[in-house]
């Protein structure tokens, strides 16, 4: 018995090819999610198999892949990603935010601005932002035909009655090229402004749901909201720990188990960045 | 000062190296070989083909010794070699009337043509423990059938059909859709909702058949037929353009009779329901017939009100490999979408106490 020996990233060329057709389409169609024929990877569903099919049909031997998780590049999932493209790739990887050509994310954006050169591959457990208010396929796929989306609005009111404001934190849906709502993936709404009028291309692979959608570059995306409970994102109130940054997304360290915490960066690439630049 | 957590990389490949150590357990005792899970856990290794859609004992033999015994864990690395595989094209339809039986049972019938034929079969059996099986002993040869296993044996729902008393087996003018090509897509044919289930999870499926049993979209079935044994693949290559016999495959099939029906152009009639699956996966293949039955309610005109007659529910919810993903996804970090909910809670909570101490003043 012979172990297969695998070709560059994986898949195999007619795969890729598929893959490639459902992206293009995504990018003529911003926000709409085109099915594709999601293939078993060798990690699990719900652990980033569109994201990394997403990443395996644009991927050239040329690329230098960066790939994130919660922000960060060391994160055990991350890790797992990277190790599998070069192993079965063999391209440069970085954790480099601006030396990244592609890059692999999951829960964030980097907080570095992103440049026309780059491709932001986001995993996604869940692209259809109604399923929630309607777990029906057939019939979120006719609301979205009629773009009939009174029921997030409604959703978004009610929470507003109920707690003073709109709940959603992360997933925060948006509307994309003034025409598809979409789930922009478990994001916190903090990143939601860095969607907008991103100059560089936006993808976003769900393997379980076997959806593939695009945010073209310069591309309008606005997060839902009512013009007396405008979309805002969240504040902390002191800075990073470690950098000092006021204008990143902080995580909370629990330092010991007697209230003590601290905030510090979610994004180690850009904490790093701006500790060298204060250094 | 804090150091931002690191070392996920050597933690995760420490990790692995335990899982096989732990994999290989205590090194005095002999290693499992291939050919003897191949050969002993005959019934794992099926299960593993079926559910993982690929026909190779010594692959599934391979998954099951790497994930421990885990099945759904054998079976997504299956699936995930699959993906790997070149495709060559579709295989001739199987005619399974053709099978070389080695079990085969009706419940509708005392007596068939060719007659009743357990074979290898845990039916019956006293579930005692058996301790003679703590020390290798050889069993005893058993007795073969009387009956002539080299002949075809007609299908007990065939000779139903040709007395009008059962429908005809469905058959699409087109060519079946595939469901390892193209996303599933509502509402599905009947071509597809099989294949879901046959690459379904056979607990899912087993519960969803239970529970068309207990009165959720009830079906009244018979167990019709239930044949195992061998039956040929031919594939036609296209550069012969005539097919040739490539190798026999070890399936199971269950055909059910249910409830009849009948409409103004239609004398009452018995309906069927269908079940199929690599080697020996009778549980399997029966759950899988009833499902089936079950989900034909809207095409058979009948109310849809139970889990087991909801096409989407079903559907998209069989497959283990998609299920384990997602359920155990939940232990990948999520600090930032959690964040994201502690600075929103926390937010709330500071505005009722303002509000309270405001209204206290």
């Amino acid at each position: 018995m012979n172990a297969p020996t695998y070709n560059f990233a994986y898949l195999n060329e007619q795969t890729k090819r598929m893959i490639r057709r459902a992206i293009l389409k995504a990018v003529a169609v911003p926000g709409y999610q085109v099915p594709f024929a999601s293939r078993e990877m060798p990690m699990p569903y719900g652990w980033g198999t569109g994201g990394v099919q997403v990443t395996a049909a644009i991927l050239t031997p040329d690329d230098t892949l960066k790939v994130i998780d919660q922000g960060a590049d060391d994160t055990t999932n991350a890790v797992s990603i990277r190790k599998f493209f070069v192993k079965t790739s063999g391209v440069a990887t970085t954790e480099k935010t601006e030396d990244a050509t592609i890059i692999q994310t999951r829960h964030r954006i980097p907080e570095t601005p992103l440049t026309e050169d780059q491709i932001l591959v986001f995993q996604v457990p869940i692209p259809e932002p109604l399923r929630f208010l309607e777990p029906r396929e057939t019939e979120t796929r006719v609301m979205h035909a009629l773009e009939e989306y009174g029921v997030m609005q409604v959703k978004l009111y009610e929470d507003i009655a109920q707690y003073g404001q709109i709940a959603t934190t992360y997933a925060y849906p948006a509307k994309v090229a003034d025409r598809y709502v979409f789930d922009p993936s478990p994001i916190p709404k903090f990143d939601n402004p860095k969607l907008n009028d991103c100059p560089a291309l936006q993808l976003f692979g769900a393997g379980r749901e076997k959806r593939i959608y695009a945010v073209p570059p310069y591309t309008k995306v606005v997060s839902l909201d009512f013009e007396d409970h405008p979309f805002e994102i969240q504040t902390w109130d002191r800075p990073c720990a470690i950098c000092g940054s006021r204008k990143s997304f902080l995580d909370e360290i629990l330092t010991d188990d007697a209230g003590g915490q601290m905030f510090v960066c979610s994004d180690t690439d850009f904490c790093a960045r701006q500790q060298n630049q204060s250094a | 000062m804090y150091v931002a957590v690191k070392g996920g990389e050597q933690a995760i490949d420490a990790a692995h190296r335990l899982l096989a150590e732990e994999r290989r357990g205590d090194t005095s005792v002999p290693g499992l070989t291939l050919e003897q899970i191949a050969e002993q856990l005959t019934l794992a290794v099926d299960r593993v083909m079926t559910e993982g859609s690929l026909y190779d004992r010594e692959w599934a033999a391979l998954a099951v010794k790497q994930s421990r015994g885990d099945l759904i864990e054998a079976i997504f690395l299956i699936r995930a070699a699959r993906t790997t595989l070149a495709r060559f094209g579709y295989t001739e339809p199987m005619n399974t009337k053709a099978m070389r039986v080695k079990r085969r049972v009706s419940a509708a019938f005392k007596d068939i043509p060719g007659g009743q034929i357990l074979g290898p079969t845990f039916d019956y059996t006293h579930r005692l423990l058996d301790f003679g099986l703590t020390r290798d002993e050889k069993p005893e040869a058993a007795a073969t059938a009387p009956a002539d296993l080299e002949q075809t044996m007609p299908r007990v729902l065939e000779m139903l059909a040709n007395e009008g008393l059962i429908e005809q087996p469905s058959a699409a003018a087109r060519e079946p859709d595939d469901l390892t090509q193209d996303p599933l897509d509502f509402p599905a044919g009947r071509d597809l909702r099989l294949q879901n289930l046959a690459r379904g999870d056979e607990g899912f499926l087993l519960s969803l058949a239970y529970s068309t049993q207990r009165g959720y979209g009830r079906t009244h079935p018979f167990a019709g037929e239930i044949r195992l044994g061998l039956v040929e693949v031919s594939f036609t290559p296209e550069e012969l353009g005539f097919p040739i016999v490539i190798g026999e495959i070890m399936v199971t099939e269950c055909e059910m009779i249910n409830q009849f029906h009948g409409s103004n152009e239609v004398p009452p009639q018995f309906t069927r329901g269908y079940g199929l699956g690599f080697g020996q996966c009778e549980r399997k293949a029966m759950s899988m017939a009833l499902v089936d039955r079950s989900l034909r309610a809207g095409e058979l005109g009948e109310e849809r009100i139970a889990p087991a007659q909801d096409e989407e529910f079903v559907l998209s919810h069989s497959d283990n490999v998609q299920a384990t993903g997602f359920v155990e996804h939940l232990k990948l970090p999520h600090y930032v979408d959690f964040q994201s909910e502690l600075v929103m809670l926390r937010q709330m909570r500071a505005d009722i106490e303002a509000k309270t101490r405001k209204a206290a003043e």
